[in-house]
């Protein structure tokens, strides 16, 4: 399985307890969505999932969005910039 | 000319420069942390690598809808006193409706498509700052 970088930012880093981490992408994981399922399931907590947004290679994306062959991923709240 | 850095900016300077693009018109846009209920400072926090590419997704966004002749986004990343400057978006084009527009359009736009995130710190306490309907409203019309 490829290796996949996770980012978290801002509160969902916090929840978190880490603001990155490094993994085999586990079986079964084909969407965003899968990928945050999956990191719950194995003790993180990302927060309220109404609230959770993410990335894929540094492009928005949706928790359906399928990763593809990404190599980061990131997740974190609406954003609040300008 | 797209810029993500801690230190402060010259507004005056910044207009100067889209004036020199040989443009009949500018338009421009400052945000300031606003010193609302007790709010002493903000922190910017951002996704450093995709803060850029977002940003340069809305600069061709905006190229593309618009004749500009000139462009400028300075986004300001870190610890923000209140009154400090923020963001400057800067357009010039021949005439006024494109300059205001594609102004409009890359502030509103930036506030829902770039991953910045504001933390306010107050007396005695911090706080990230929630993402408002509002905006999303107003990226939404552009779209």
């Amino acid at each position: 399985m490829a290796a996949l970088t996770i980012l978290y930012f801002a509160r969902v880093a916090e929840t978190m307890g880490r603001s990155s981490e490094a993994l085999d992408r586990p079986h079964g994981v084909k969407t965003l969505g899968d990928l945050a399922d999956w990191i719950e399931k194995n003790g993180g907590n990302l927060g309220d999932r109404a609230k959770l947004r993410g990335a894929i290679d540094q492009r928005m994306a949706t928790l359906d969005t399928a990763l593809g062959d990404a190599h980061e991923v990131a997740f974190f709240p609406p954003v609040t910039g300008g | 000319m797209i810029r993500v850095q801690r230190q402060d900016f010259d507004p005056g300077a910044e207009l100067a420069a889209l004036e020199a693009s040989g443009a009949g018109a500018v338009a421009s846009f400052t945000g300031l942390v606003r010193p609302d209920d007790g709010v002493t400072a903000l922190t910017l926090d951002h996704y450093p690598g995709m803060t850029e590419a977002a940003l340069t997704g809305l600069a061709d966004e905006a190229r593309d809808r618009w004749p500009l002749t000139a462009l400028t986004l300075i986004h300001r990343v870190g610890r923000l006193e209140a009154g400090a400057r923020i963001v400057f978006v800067g357009t010039a084009s021949s005439h006024r409706a494109a300059a205001l527009e594609a102004c409009a359009f890359l502030i509103d736009r930036l506030k829902t498509d770039a991953p910045f995130w504001k933390r306010e710190h107050l007396a005695g306490e911090d706080r990230w700052v929630e993402a408002k309907g509002t905006d999303d409203a107003a990226a939404e019309k552009w779209r």
